[in-house]
């Protein structure tokens, strides 16, 4: 054993006496060797035909894809598209899901429940609290993502993505942050769950860390239908009915690029305070393009994004739902438990512009961003005691009609002001308890984990208060 | 299969339906793996790819570099032996100090894969030989897995396989695995080198200056008097001579050798 040692130290001293031999090129001479040998080898075996077309419109359309002057328009183009089907192609599904699940399965649970003589209590938590909430999440959350992710996905087969990633790079580089920390964020428009996974991507933990505590600024597509009913209702109504649609969606876009700005914001200050360092240079290859595979990117992309995390979102939405139900149902004095929790945090509330029923639907409507806005019209209706909508106390639901929205809202002491900060505030709060969840996963660390829950809350509570401030001076 | 081996059977054997239904895909299901496979090669070649083809399992894939951020594995059977798959992260060289290099070069060395499956794209043969001639230092049982094949033929590229396998002194397989073509005869290969059947005789760094290569080869040749049948003592001794400080360790608490 001992002789085999001194064979090793032997052969490590000599070794360091060839090196000094060799000189310190020798990794480059190595690098060299491998070079021309795999161009001797490539020289013998490679017939090039004059066919260079299809390389040609490859150049061509980088060229125009990583243009300075339409890169940008593109991009926006093509994600106002991807949104844009989105958002419509959602609406059908999602109204035959939520026929399908709330007005056929729900009443017969309620018949069946009544028929084997469920007590009221037990019957109410589990029909009107935890179904309802799951039955919810899946309507509203499901045709969305099940129609984004195979669209983004075919993007990303296609090779488009690294060009994104290319036209950011310096915007992420100037706010210290990963140029693939652009991936991440387009997939938050999505899902922020999914974009935290996303940032797997990236090898820095610093960087890592920024592209997960900013990728809540990703509008998600369970804030998009939020942002929109509110526009609608509220900025819409500002001009003639032949604008207000214009308008209403340019509104929701302003929101979401607020957003893109918050997130270049935010990582700028991380990267100057809490994460400092170097941005950490990558080679970004920019791959061919190549023609997407139809029918398995969009089998793929359901199965390993759309199911995974949907049924995490079904899973907190459980529980949600029960505390949705329970809260409303058990009372104090002779008032429900909500209605104390809104008056408590009506002040509050008001003094940023929102109010007690919205602060508290955020809280109770933390596992899915998609419920706060009926979470928001049932605690509305169950605390004014307005008469006419609804299925009673903690049964949430929601109206096919704007104007009976508006309606709602405008009795609930809405305003002009409410809805502009509600639509702030929705992009500015906590994440959802999935994404939570799935930072702490992928951080391992609490610390990181509240950092990420917080920071968008105070952002949004700030934002909130200097326009309802500004407001009140104003008007 | 055993007793019928006749001239029928042989036809049989070349034919690709027929040893596509041999072919059992195991999924996650490694244990009691006969052959330990390692899949290396540049990023964005088509390694998930080729190992969502062969195991069955649906790894995501996608058109960009570093897109496999979790180190997969999967297993298929063949000819009743079993075979664990191991997709390493895409790499352009092993011979710098980045992590994912680390993981594929520690694995290909330490982890002595029964065979590596080299996957190159094919329109990009020259960039992605870089890689294969590193591997070819470091192990002896390697398939060249030519990939992207398509791609070539739409860039009017085509390549002599019989030619390269001859240089590179390792079977050559030919695949389009995004269409499944080609991956019969891959798994065919991989089982004849993992069962000896096929020897390699891998090429070998050639144009090294005089004095460097000397340098190599009395060191190697020092190495294999300690080491009696070290497979890579050639590349030892480039990394060795290169100051590779994870190899030097690997060196005193005797890891090189199985």
């Amino acid at each position: 054993m001992s002789d085999q040692n001194n064979q090793i130290d032997d052969i490590i001293s000599f070794a360091s006496s060839l090196r000094w031999k060799v000189g310190d090129d020798f990794h480059d001479k190595l690098t060299e060797a491998i070079y021309s040998d795999a161009a001797v080898i490539t020289s013998r075996v490679e017939t090039k035909g004059d066919d260079e077309k299809s390389y040609h419109f490859d150049r061509l359309l980088d060229r125009i894809l990583t243009s300075r002057r339409f890169g940008f328009l593109i991009m926006a183009l093509i994600l106002s598209v991807i949104l844009w089907l989105t958002i419509q192609g959602a609406n059908y599904p999602s109204s035959m899901l939520n026929t399908l699940l709330l007005e056929l399965i729900y009443p017969t649970l309620k018949s069946v429940s009544a028929s084997i003589g469920l007590p009221w209590w037990l019957d109410g938590f589990l029909f009107d609290g935890v179904y309802m909430a799951v039955a919810w999440v899946i309507a509203v959350m499901l045709p969305p993502m099940a129609i984004f992710f195979p669209l983004f996905t075919l993007l990303e087969d296609f090779g488009y993505l690294p060009r994104v990633a290319f036209n950011l790079d310096g915007l992420f580089k100037k706010s210290g942050a990963h140029g693939k920390q652009a991936l991440t964020m387009s997939m938050g428009w999505g899902c922020n769950a999914a974009g935290v996974v996303a940032t797997r991507i990236i090898d820095s933990p610093r960087e890592r860390l920024i592209a997960i505590i900013t990728n809540n600024f990703s509008l998600c597509n369970g804030r998009w239908p939020t942002q929109i009913l509110i526009a609608t209702i509220f900025i819409g109504a500002l001009v003639p009915s032949g604008l207000s649609g214009t308008i209403s969606t340019l509104a929701v876009i302003a929101i979401a690029f607020l957003g893109i700005v918050f997130m270049f914001l935010t990582s700028w200050l991380l990267s100057r305070t809490m994460l400092k360092g170097e941005v950490s240079t990558f080679t970004l290859e920019l791959p061919p393009y190549r023609p997407p595979r139809f029918w398995k990117t969009i089998y793929t992309s359901l199965i390993d994004r759309t199911i995974i995390v949907l049924w995490r979102a079904i899973i907190f939405a459980a529980p949600a739902g029960a505390v949705i139900w329970l809260i409303s149902n058990i009372d104090i004095g002779s008032t429900s438990v909500a209605s104390h929790a809104i008056e408590f945090l009506d002040p509050f509330g008001i003094l940023i512009g929102l109010n007690g029923v919205i602060l508290l639907a955020y809280v109770v409507a933390i596992p899915a961003n998609e419920i706060v806005i009926p979470t928001v019209l049932m605690l509305t209706v169950a605390h004014f005691n307005i008469t006419g909508f609804g299925a009673g106390d903690g049964v949430m639901f929601e109206l096919d009609s704007v104007s009976e929205t508006e309606n709602i809202l405008k009795t609930g002491g809405w305003t002009l002001l409410t809805g502009i900060n509600l639509m702030l505030f929705s992009l500015l709060h906590n994440p959802c308890s999935t994404t939570i969840f799935t930072i702490y996963k992928e951080t391992k660390s609490w610390k990181w984990t509240s950092v990420a829950t917080i920071l968008p809350v105070v952002f949004g509570v700030v934002v909130c208060f200097l326009i309802a401030q500004c407001w009140r001076l104003l008007f | 299969m055993k007793e019928v081996k006749e001239t029928p059977m042989e036809a049989c054997e070349s034919c690709a339906f027929y040893n596509a239904a041999q072919l059992k895909k195991l999924g996650v299901n490694v244990e009691n793996a006969d052959f330990v496979v390692a899949l290396a090669g540049n990023p964005n070649t088509g390694k998930s790819t080729v190992f969502n083809a062969l195991t069955g399992l649906r790894q995501h894939t996608g058109n960009w570099a570093g897109k496999t951020v979790t180190r997969a594995e999967g297993g298929f059977s063949y000819n009743e032996k079993r075979y664990k798959l191991i997709d390493l992260p895409g790499t352009y060289s092993l011979l710098s100090t980045s992590e994912d290099e680390e993981v594929a070069r520690n694995f290909i060395l330490f982890g002595r894969p029964d065979v590596t499956v080299i996957v190159a794209d094919a329109s990009r043969l020259e960039r992605n030989l870089n890689l294969v001639l590193q591997v070819l230092e470091i192990t002896d049982k390697a398939v060249l897995c030519l990939n992207l094949m398509d791609e070539a033929k739409r860039h009017g590229i085509s390549i002599d396989d019989r030619t390269l396998a001859k240089d590179l002194g390792i079977p050559v397989v030919v695949t389009s695995a995004r269409s499944g073509e080609g991956i019969p005869e891959l798994i065919k290969v991989i089982a004849q080198v993992a069962s000896g059947e096929i020897v390699c005789k891998p090429h070998k760094i050639k144009n090294l200056n005089s004095k460097v290569s000397e340098a190599v080869e009395e060191l190697s040749s020092k190495l294999l008097k300690a080491y009696p049948g070290l497979p890579n003592s050639r590349w030892v001794a480039m990394r060795l001579l290169d100051g590779d400080q994870r190899i030097l360790s690997a060196l005193k608490e005797g890891e090189l050798v199985a």
